[in-house]
């Protein structure tokens, strides 16, 4: 059945097409020009309008930041991460737990692969440090380094960077702010299925 | 049941003389389209190059149309490199039996959906019932309607036309649940308790796309809640149906829709979850992935030259929160799973422009143009609505209104012909005035007043007053 509607369907387009497309001006990516600290607030602001927690920090200060926000909190982590993020926090490697298991987990902590802050999104490409999809699904927090040289301007830098990663067949997930809906009544509600929280830790450049 | 398809059960003049008695909507509606309305023009103006943005946005998607069997080609050449199955489906019979022999082959009786037009266009819902498959909708607003055994009555927020006394009221009935208030916040925690296992538990999962990239094989879809997430990592199985016309040639070319999208539809800089994936990935998420390729009259509407730019719809919902036409008389009436002016003009040649009552919507418009100038992607729907209505209107040989109209051109040729006529009028109306209005012409007439009120002619005409002044004046 499939293959005669695929002939089909294909004939029909055939038909109703001339063939010949016109060639497709893609205009070129704009490079910011405006100064990284900049670009950086302006995430950290989108991201807070969001009901994102945000926390500007240096690199050292991440174990004490993540042990004061996750004290007492079973923590999922993937693998990937720096051992010393680790070493005060009552945390878990993922070696494929299963979903039954997740729902065990208070937090999960990640890093991301790219963030945006025109939309003050960051995005998980699932490589090292940010492991399977439903690591930040099923916990109801979620906290997510991001270093500055991380944070692009507009979205369609931030899909520049992303094209190896999907290249490579590799799944992505934009993340803008916890779970949330607005379908009663046009309320915003944070967290009908997702992380209900969403903690970002934004790394400033060291001196 | 959210299934709703694409065919109306009646003409929209019927339909919207009865939804326009429903206050309450009015007053949601009214409540929801202003909101949306002010909150994207703010959305929207924070982009300096947002009309480069539609140029470009329309652009990709006229060079996929004029090429969609080479990108269809690509798109299923690399969902398979990268170990999905594609599917292709000519109507909804076949599309519907693809998934149910799908969910059928793995042996369950229970699926959940993540929200999508396309499933509800080919009426997924109602075909799996009849297979002894249960689909659970796992979006909020889309659990509302499937419970309420409603229809849904906007793309974006499909439950818009209820409030949160009615959903308290329904999730007591439905779910069982026990909810000391009616705030928001307590409605989706419910939700979200009782959609937790079903997520946890179900084998197979069915959802649309937003959009495919034909050279990644990737699939991409945008969502608020988390549901979306869920359908598409926990289950075994996912199985996605995907209208023709949402293929993307490359992956940058999603970049302008990632924009456009989120800020014409909720408003939104971003919403708060996208997902992309491309076939399957070995240990994260589904391990079994079908792309069905639906056509159910697309093909018919891309070999319109004038109507193919329906095509480069991206379901945004923006012209509808701007119709004037859509906001008093509400989703229903358009009888179609696609409301408001998009459904206007995509209903209709869906279905070859054979279906008399779907052939009523091209009319439910003023014109006013506020769709087109919102349209992400610059679908000129006033332009569109005007060619269907010629296509739809059959060019007989002289009938009662071309008579009418010629009269008319003879009358309106000159002065006194057209003075007397007013004379004439206005001195034959007297009967017909009531309250102030003309409200019933009789005969065939009575088709302008069967929806709208007829001012009567003054008693004194603009060129008799300006006589009258010229005299006073000499």
């Amino acid at each position: 059945m499939s293959s005669e509607a695929r002939l089909e369907i294909l004939t029909r387009i055939n038909r109703a097409t001339s063939g010949h497309p016109p060639a497709l001006e893609r205009p070129p990516i704009p490079t910011s020009t405006r100064p990284s600290a900049e670009i950086l607030a302006q995430f950290a602001e989108y991201a807070a309008e969001y009901r994102a927690h945000v926390q500007q920090m240096a690199q050292a200060d991440i174990p004490e930041a993540l042990a004061k926000l996750l004290a007492g909190k079973r923590v999922l982590v993937p693998e990937g991460l720096p051992a010393a993020w680790r070493a005060a926090l009552d945390s878990t490697p993922d070696n494929g737990q299963s979903h039954a298991e997740l729902t065990h987990f208070q937090a999960v902590l990640t890093t991301c692969a790219v963030a945006i802050a025109e939309t003050g999104t960051v995005v998980l490409d699932h490589g090292s440090g940010q492991g399977r999809r439903t690591l930040t699904l099923i916990p109801d927090q979620h906290v997510c380094v991001v270093f500055w040289h991380q944070i692009v301007e507009s979205v369609p830098e931030g899909v520049a960077t992303l094209q190896e990663a999907v290249t490579a067949g590799r799944p992505l997930t934009w993340i803008s702010g916890p779970s949330a809906t607005s379908d009663i009544e046009l309320s915003r509600v944070e967290g009908v299925h997702g992380p209900r929280s969403l903690n970002l830790f934004i790394i400033t450049p060291g001196d | 049941m959210s299934a709703g398809g694409i065919r109306p059960s009646q003409p929209f003049p019927d339909a919207a003389r009865e939804t326009l008695q429903d206050a309450q909507m009015r007053r949601n509606l009214r409540h929801a389209t202003t909101t949306i309305r002010e909150k994207r023009l703010q959305a929207v103006a924070e982009l300096p190059y947002w009309e480069d943005l539609r140029t470009q946005g329309a652009a990709i998607k006229d060079v996929v149309l004029d090429n969609l069997a080479e990108h269809l080609l690509t798109l299923e050449a690399s969902v398979k490199r990268l170990g999905g199955h594609v599917h292709w489906a000519q109507n909804a019979e076949e599309a519907q039996r693809l998934v149910a022999d799908l969910v059928a082959a793995h042996g369950v009786s229970e699926v959940i959906k993540v929200k999508s037009i396309s499933t509800d266009e080919i009426e997924l819902n109602a075909a799996l019932e009849a297979r002894g498959i249960h689909a659970t909708e796992t979006d909020l607003a889309e659990l509302i309607v499937q419970l309420a055994e409603d229809r849904p009555s906007h793309i974006l927020v499909p439950a818009i036309h209820k409030n949160r006394a009615e959903i308290r009221e329904l999730f007591r009935r439905k779910l069982g649940a026990q909810l000391l208030t009616d705030d928001p916040k307590v409605l989706a925690e419910a939700a979200r308790v009782y959609l937790r296992e079903k997520f946890l538990a179900t084998k197979v999962a069915i959802s649309g796309a937003n959009f495919a990239i034909a050279d990644t094989g990737t699939v991409c879809i945008v969502e608020s809640e988390g549901n979306g997430r869920m359908c598409l990592t926990l289950p075994e199985v996912l199985i996605s149906v995907m209208g023709i016309e949402k293929v993307l040639p490359t992956w940058p070319d999603i970049a302008p829709f990632m924009q456009l999208l989120p800020r014409s539809s909720t408003a939104e800089r971003m919403n708060p979850y996208t997902s992309f994936w491309s076939g399957v990935t070995p240990g994260d998420g589904p391990q079994e992935f079908h792309l069905i390729l639906l056509d159910n009259g697309r093909t018919d509407v891309l070999a319109d030259a004038v109507g193919r730019e329906t095509l480069r719809c991206i379901r945004c919902s923006a012209c509808l929160n701007v119709c004037p036409v859509y906001e008093r008389t509400g989703g229903h009436a358009y009888g179609s799973v696609y409301p408001g002016p998009i459904g206007a003009i995509l209903t209709p040649q869906l279905l070859q422009l054979d279906d008399a009552n779907a052939n009523s919507l091209p009319w439910a418009s003023s014109l006013c143009g506020a769709c087109y100038d919102a349209c992400p992607v610059k679908i000129n729907i006033p332009e569109i609505l005007i060619y269907l209505r010629g296509q739809i209107t059959p060019h007989k040989t002289p009938n009662v209104e071309s008579i009418a109209m010629k009269t008319a051109a003879w009358i309106f040729n000159e002065s006194y012909r057209f003075e007397g006529a007013i004379k004439l009028a206005r001195t034959g109306q007297g009967p017909l005035v009531q309250h102030g209005a003309v409200r019933a012409l009789p005969g065939m007439l009575g088709g302008w007043t069967s929806s709208r009120n007829l001012p009567p002619f003054p008693p004194q005409s603009f060129r008799e007053l300006w006589r009258k002044e010229e005299q006073r004046e000499q």
